[in-house]
């Protein structure tokens, strides 16, 4: 299923690596899944046949993009300013070519050759439609049902002129092969038919599909009211209940709603939890989070940039978790201050306590918290760590790490 | 005493603050919705409204446009629980002098409406975060508009002491500078917010939401 599935996504693109010429064979037969050398005897035989094969060899050159190119050659002339001059030259050129064989006797008759360009060039364009989607095209998060199916603007105008150029091409070919007269016949009986049926069905067809639009909706809507309300019952609820059962403790309660606000907002902001985050940041607001729950405190983080989260970072956070709980200890009921900042060079990370405050330089040297844990941990990982105290003052410890 | 006006659709958000504030401002009245608060803030003409940033019908921004449009000297704090950026931008910009998230304490809160009362701004570490993290990154050379578009040295300063939780006296003690030239970098910093033409700011916006 899945090799099937895949290649059928595959795009049709020029294979230079497994290419002989242009590797327009090779992209066609790994396209069709086929061997390539099948459809380079299909183009040889055709150009010394009538030399169609030329020309279409050309023509699928012009229309595939390269490998790893998102743009045919002709795409990309046609970007330029001078569109229609380039293609006026590349008209003349491919009829003086045309001509040239018709000279030398290299040609099937008109009858044929005409058409079948006509119908190659109409089927190259609706063939291109099967490219993915522009990936530039603006995200419609609140819509995503209606839109998906249709084609953009541009490409539904390139499969109409397509699909003109095939028909047309049949016709043509019908025309000149005299065969239009009985078809027309069998075509007019077709129209009759099928104007018939398009007027006793359209409406009921327009119903169908609006009602189907309408059920799409109103099944994403409950899906998605489905979804708020068993969030809302495990997380909110749940919180609400156990904050009744615990109101005789208020630091509890003041935790459990802490908790609970932190959760809903990062639910609303569509973040994902913080136990699986990867950044700098993210995790700093987990170790805060942590922090919060084990000692009741309450933790404002504010942090300006981001990265990912390496070696050095992992350090960093650790230090920061025990400045963090160094603060919880000392501060109080007043709220502690985290403040991240991620510039390209360095990451500075600063603790700010407002509880009594010390002198730095009359801790016991035999205090590991501070010593090891932070100012050794930084220093190992080439960041330093400064603690700015004063009786009184509060304490802030800044942490540094580069980059 | 500075006198306010409380819009926020929340009836006990609004009895619960007119409480807390009680003796330290005057509150003039309150208000639930966009009609109420524009024809209350334009009889009452309050030093200070309060405001809500989200509530039906257009929210904290229209009471401000409304309101702004017949009595442009009508000062606004924005008092909100949401600290999207978004809201937080969309709301600075639309005029309101500052931004406080409803956790605030009531001495703080009344501290800030005095502020803003003033003719200063008030900015909380969150909003002091978000415009650092807005006006952070270069732009093309020839785009930049340096009197709008680019925070100074000493005005990112200021912002980082607030983001750290630093009040507006303990930063102008540690960069020796008076509370005054403090306050006259945040109201340049508010002003640069407000009328920068920087797009990062609508972008950086959207992204922060989309990407996270």
């Amino acid at each position: 299923m899945a090799p099937m599935s895949a290649s059928a996504a595959m795009p049709l693109r020029r294979d230079s690596e497994h290419g002989l010429v242009l590797g327009v064979a090779a992209g066609i037969a790994r396209r069709l899944r086929i061997d390539p050398v099948i459809v380079r005897v299909a183009f040889a035989a055709t150009t010394v046949a009538g030399g169609a094969g030329l020309v279409l060899y050309l023509l699928a050159w012009a229309l595939m993009p390269a490998e790893g190119s998102a743009k045919a050659p002709l795409e990309r002339i046609v970007a330029r300013r001078d569109t229609w001059l380039v293609v006026a030259g590349m008209a003349c050129l491919a009829v003086a070519a045309l001509l040239l064989l018709r000279k030398w006797g290299l040609w099937f008759s008109d009858q044929f050759v005409l058409p079948v360009l006509l119908v190659t060039a109409g089927g190259a364009l609706i063939w291109r439609q099967s490219k993915a989607p522009p990936e530039d095209a603006p995200p419609a998060p609140r819509a995503p049902s209606a839109r998906a199916l249709r084609l953009p603007p541009d490409a539904a105008g390139r499969a109409a002129v397509g699909a003109a150029l095939v028909v047309g091409g049949g016709l043509v070919f019908l025309w000149l092969n005299d065969a239009l007269q009985p078809a027309r016949d069998v075509l007019l009986a077709v129209v009759v038919v099928v104007v018939a049926l398009t007027l006793i069905l359209a409406p009921w067809w327009l119903r169908l599909v609006r009602g189907l639009t309408e059920e799409r909706a109103e099944r994403i809507r409950s899906q998605e009211r489905a979804e708020v309300a068993a969030h809302l019952h495990d997380s909110v609820l749940q919180t609400l209940a156990l904050m009744q059962r615990r109101v005789d403790d208020p630091r509890e309660v003041a935790a459990l709603a802490r908790r609970q606000e932190r959760e809903l907002r990062a639910w609303l902001n569509g973040r994902r939890a913080l136990d699986d985050a990867d950044t700098v940041a993210s995790c700093l607001e987990a170790a805060a989070a942590e922090v919060e729950e084990a000692h009741g405190v309450a933790i404002d983080v504010v942090a300006v940039g981001d990265a990912p989260l390496d070696k050095r970072g992992e350090a960093l956070v650790a230090a920061t978790r025990e400045a963090l709980v160094n603060a919880a200890k000392f501060a109080g009921d007043a709220s502690i201050a985290l403040y991240a900042e991620v510039a390209p060079e360095r990451v500075e990370v600063f603790v700010r306590d407002r509880g009594p405050g010390f002198e730095p330089e009359r801790v016991p040297a035999d205090r590991r918290g501070v010593r090891e844990s932070i100012v050794g941990r930084m220093e190992r990982h080439g960041g330093r760590a400064l603690v700015h105290s004063a009786p009184g003052e509060g304490t802030e410890i800044e942490l540094v790490m580069r980059r | 005493m500075t006198s306010v006006v409380i819009v926020d659709d929340h009836q006990l958000f609004r009895s619960g603050v007119r409480a807390e504030l009680d003796g330290l401002v005057e509150v003039l009245g309150d208000a639930p919705t966009v009609e109420d608060a524009v024809r209350l803030v334009l009889e009452a003409e309050p030093d200070v409204v309060l405001l809500d940033v989200q509530m039906p019908g257009g929210g904290g921004v229209e009471v401000i446009r409304q309101v702004t449009e017949r009595r442009p000297a009508q000062r606004f704090l924005a008092l909100s629980v949401s600290d999207a950026p978004e809201d937080v931008i969309a709301v600075i910009r639309a005029g309101a002098r500052g931004y406080v998230t409803k956790t605030i304490s009531p001495p703080e809160l009344a501290d800030a409406v005095d502020r803003v009362a003033d003719g200063d701004a008030v900015f909380s570490p969150r909003l002091a975060g978000f415009v650092l993290d807005a006006f952070a990154g270069g732009l093309p050379e020839r785009a930049v508009d340096p009197q709008l578009d680019q925070l100074t040295a000493r005005e990112r300063e200021v912002l980082r002491h607030i983001a750290r939780g630093y009040l507006y006296k303990e930063i102008a003690q540690r960069l020796s500078i008076s509370t005054k030239t403090v306050e006259a970098h945040v109201s340049a910093v508010l002003r640069k917010l407000q009328l920068s033409n920087r797009h990062e700011l609508s972008r950086w916006a959207v992204e922060r939401r989309l990407i996270d």
